[in-house]
């Protein structure tokens, strides 16, 4: 391949010519191609913005808790789009405001669970051998232990609130998250270009974070979007048995079991709960895959 | 056997083989020429991408379909033409008329199935023997390929990947066929393994008769083993004749090419004559010969025409816009 | 009269054993040898001979279980964890396999720019493009393609992306792990050639590992054989091929296809198979395969001895000579 010597100023102008932009601006561009992901990110942003602007949309106090027996009950009507729950209050008003709360926790936990197992997962993988041993009997002792037991012991030791809750959904989810890395991190380390790295005199912690974890990224994020979804199931169980968000605090997955006993009569009051969990996670996994997508320099 | 209908054990004709994707139509072979006679090996060399495995594979109407797709041509078998066959019919001319013996021996091998387990599958599909006779005679290629009989009952990971490839090389002449396809069969072998695995298909070819096509990139493999050569590129045979033809009398300026990419043994300090660019796109082909782009010899005529055979005697012919009737005596090419 | 050599690497009595449950696998065992400054040892042997292990465990990339590796006078084996990491300026590999040796998810810009971005010798973005647009000239790749991803290119074009990222830092000594073996051969000859015009360039020293011997005598100065772990035979590149001594040398060199139709073959075949690495008697570890052994290959183990100026052999025949 002959190239003709290029003086120095012809090179500078090629520099610019080439210059990439932030890998983020790329990536966002690849993503709006894929027009699902970009529904996905769209619906996101919406249910993110009405739980921001929740209270200019209804009134907390006057709509969301004030109890109004005279009105329990009542199928979707013009007054009152999706019903009122059994203590008369507005099931839109609810949901909307139940959205805060459940995006919240559910982000929370799962970005803890996410940082803390994928990392432990990382290391584990990557140096193998006792470290390896260590950590995953510990991710074992946490699986040993069933969420609920896990979460009310939490509320015992420390008391009900909404961060301890999050503190009882991110541990419990470590493992899976360690697990999940781990498993990637092991597939990919003893690839040659790992070892390149290493010729070069790369650090390992800068390996991982720059060479294996990005090439891990599609388990990693399709573990996020179930694991958001299931976080918000998770704690509607918790919710049931009273160690989730107190009442009269509106939250998807409390309205979703509280909405239960009602269910012959006011199925509605089940149904759109869940309708809005539904929403939720498909727009996550919509989004999830156009990322993993985007993020797979192969199928440019 | 029977009596030899036909003067060739394998005949193509004019062979044209599409894969048609969704990024385009790949021309994998276009317009192939191919002629084994009765024992004899045509060793059938080109580089990744010529459409050597195609070939192989299209003689056993393996392609994968979708998304291949044999458009036109006739491959006779001993004078009968495998396009009419039913996929019932080739499936019992599988390993009983053709054997094919792939490249990797490490992948090629069933690792829950004992090795003579394996050649025995073989002859149990195709002759009426029972399942205890067809052990022993399991047992009997094994020797033959120089593993002893009692090693039958071992797994694959338990041999070597020349022992492996040598399994291979049984089950392949099981049925005792009258074409073997070996595509590539020591390329992942070592040099002094590769060697043994030579030395013995030789002499079963002989002991057998078997008509070969060894398909393959050395040049070395093919001056040692085979009979006649077919240069592919591009999904066409650019030149074909026997070991003297090309090797003395090379006429096709990519034959020529490929030899002076050769490290001289004889000369250290030779720069080595690389042939420039890459091997074109399969799914965009040039319009006219398809060397054209990499051929130091380009005229105007090979970028527009493709060019016609010409024959330098019975067997020798070369396809090249430089030759015609009447030059090709002698060559024209400046280093051969 | 002794030449005044300028030694480069020094390797004494390198040895790598593996742990594994069958018993310790020596993978390579005392390999002794030199490389001067701008020159190319070609080191050959089959599949489990420990010839890549050696030019891993030379570079660092695996630990050497004992031995010295002396770059330029200093003992890398005896260097620290950092001093090491700084020495990569100095020593690269170039990897066989062109397809796995490249991070996917980086364009060809960052990979080729990487050790130096990773070394600190060029810290500005656009300085450091600059330096990758320079050396992908050298190394023959199109400018625009800059911005791409390995998948998108060829296994030429993939190697040269290997090449110019071990030309990065400037190195004085690369490790050639069978560079060309993954490449078609006029492509092969291409790479070659390059390679070669890089070493006159800038003074380059290799180590060029492989299986194919003809490719191995057009490229190096001196070839060393190994077998088993152990280095049974090194000479110059001509010497070596008119003179093979080391039964299995001989072997070897008659074992390759050559494409001449004329070509007497003599070829020399070897019986039985190759002998276990794991916990090795310590006897000639080719005596059974050997057409010529005798009782004592098979009761001790022969040593490396110089035969003619530059020329050394481990074997019991050539001793009683």
């Amino acid at each position: 391949m002959q190239n003709t010597t290029a003086p120095a100023a012809s090179r500078s102008e090629a520099v610019k010519k080439y210059k990439k932009t932030s890998q983020f601006g790329e990536t966002m561009k690849r993503m709006s191609r894929n027009k699902a992901a970009v529904l996905g990110l769209i619906i996101l942003v919406l249910l993110v913005l009405m739980s921001v602007f929740a209270d200019f949309i209804y009134d907390y106090d006057t709509v969301v808790v004030k109890q109004n027996m005279a009105e329990r009950l009542q199928w979707p009507s013009a007054a009152h789009p999706l019903g009122t729950d059994e203590f008369g209050r507005d099931l839109l008003a609810r949901i909307v405001h139940g959205s805060r709360t459940s995006l919240l926790l559910s982000f929370a936990a799962v970005a803890v669970s996410l940082a803390t197992g994928g990392f432990l997962g990382a290391i584990a993988g990557y140096y193998g051998k006792w470290l390896d041993n260590l950590i995953m009997r510990l991710m074992d002792i946490i699986l040993a232990m069933p969420m609920t037991l896990f979460a009310m012991v939490i509320v015992a030791a420390l008391g009900p609130s909404t961060i301890n809750l999050v503190i009882a959904l991110s541990i419990s989810q470590i493992p899976t998250f360690a697990r999940v890395v781990r498993g990637a991190v092991l597939t990919v380390k003893d690839s040659e270009y790992i070892e390149a790295a290493r010729a070069i005199g790369q650090k390992d912690l800068s390996i991982i974070a720059s060479h294996v974890l990005p090439n891990c990224m599609a388990p990693i994020i399709v573990q996020t979007t179930l694991r958001i979804a299931a976080t918000i199931t998770s704690t509607a169980s918790l919710s049931f048995l009273g160690l989730g968000v107190t009442p009269p605090t509106p939250e998807w997955g409390g309205l979703l079991s509280s909405g239960r006993t009602f269910i012959r009569d006011s199925s509605y009051l089940t149904l759109f709960p869940g309708i809005a969990i539904m929403i939720t996670i498909l727009s996550l996994n919509l989004l999830g895959d156009g990322l993993r997508d985007a993020l797979d320099p192969r199928l440019r | 056997m029977s009596e030899n209908k036909s003067k060739y054990s394998i005949d193509i004709e004019n062979l044209v083989v599409e894969y048609r994707t969704e990024y385009g139509v790949v021309q994998a072979l276009n317009g192939l020429d191919l002629k084994i006679e009765h024992g004899k090996t045509l060793g059938l060399v080109g580089e990744t991408g010529a459409g050597k495995t195609t070939t192989g594979l299209s003689i056993l109407k393996l392609i994968p379909d979708p998304p291949g797709v044999i458009v036109s041509g006739t491959i006779k078998l001993d004078g009968e033409d495998l396009m009419e066959k039913s996929e019932k019919e080739m499936g019992s001319i599988r390993g009983k008329e053709i054997s094919m013996i792939f490249q990797d021996p490490m992948t090629a091998l069933n690792p829950v199935m004992t090795v003579e387990e394996q050649i025995a599958e073989s002859i149990e599909l195709h002759e009426q023997v029972s399942k205890a006779e067809s052990i022993e005679k399991a047992r009997a290629m094994l020797e033959l390929v120089g593993i002893p009989g009692e090693r039958g009952k071992e797994y694959p990971h338990q041999f070597s990947g020349g022992m492996k490839q040598r399994v291979v090389i049984a089950i392949a002449l099981a049925c005792n066929p009258a074409l073997l396809i070996a595509d590539e069969p020591t390329t992942a072998l070592d040099v002094t393994i590769q060697a043994q695995v030579l030395e013995m298909m030789k002499n079963l070819k002989e002991k057998y008769n078997t008509s070969m096509l060894m398909i393959t990139h050395d040049l070395g493999i093919v001056a040692e083993i085979c009979d006649s050569v077919s240069i592919i590129y591009a999904g066409q045979i650019v030149e074909h004749g026997n070991l003297e033809d090309i090797f003395e009398n090379t006429r096709h300026p990519y034959t020529e090419g490929l030899f002076n990419s050769l490290p001289n043994l004889k000369d250290r300090k030779a720069k080595l004559k690389p042939i420039k660019g890459l091997m074109p796109d399969p799914s965009n082909l040039p319009k006219g010969c398809a060397f054209c782009p990499r051929c130091d010899y380009a005229m105007e005529i090979c970028e527009t025409q493709k060019p016609e055979k010409v024959y330098r005697n019975g067997e020798h012919y070369v396809r090249c816009h430089l030759y015609s009737k009447e030059n090709i005596q002698e060559g024209r090419l400046e280093t051969r | 009269m002794s030449e005044e050599k300028d030694i480069l690497l020094d390797v004494r009595g390198l040895k790598k054993y593996f742990n594994t449950k069958r018993g310790l696998l020596h993978a390579v065992d005392d390999v002794t040898f030199t490389i001067e400054r701008g020159k190319t040892l070609g080191v050959v042997g089959e599949s489990g001979c420990g010839k890549s292990t050696t030019g891993r465990a030379i570079l660092h990339l695996l630990e050497p279980t004992a031995g010295e590796v002396l770059f330029e006078g200093k003992d890398i084996c005896k260097m620290s964890k950092e001093e090491i990491r700084g020495m990569r300026k100095d020593m690269q590999i170039i990897f066989q396999d062109p397809f796995s040796s490249l991070d996917p998810r980086r364009t060809i810009s960052e990979i080729i720019g990487e050790p130096l971005k990773i070394n600190g010798i060029i810290k500005d973005k656009d300085a450091r493009l600059e330096r990758v647009l320079e050396l992908m000239e050298t190394v023959g790749l199109a400018e625009r393609l800059v911005n791409t991803y390995p998948h998108e290119l060829d296994g030429g074009r993939r190697q040269r992306i290997g090449i110019a990222r071990a030309l990065a830092v400037n190195p004085k000594f690369i490790v050639c792990d069978e560079p060309v073996s993954a490449l078609d051969v006029s492509i092969q000859a291409q790479i070659l050639n390059l390679m070669k015009e890089l070493q006159e360039k800038m003074g380059l020293t290799y180590m060029f590992i492989t299986h194919d011997l003809s490719v191995v005598n057009h490229f190096s100065d001196d070839i060393a054989v190994m077998y088993l772990g152990k280095l049974i035979e090194k000479a110059p590149a001509e010497e070596l091929f008119e003179h093979p001594t080391h039964p299995y040398t001989q072997a070897l060199l008659s074992a390759i296809p050559v494409p001449d139709i004329h070509h007497k073959r003599e070829r020399i075949l070897l019986k039985g198979e190759i002998t276990s690495p794991i916990n090795p008697k310590p006897v000639c570890r080719f005596a059974n395969r050997c057409v010529h052994a005798t009782d004592r290959c098979r009761e001790a183990e022969p040593q490396l001895k110089e035969i003619s100026p530059g020329h050394f052999v481990s074997c019991f025949l050539v001793d009683d000579q």
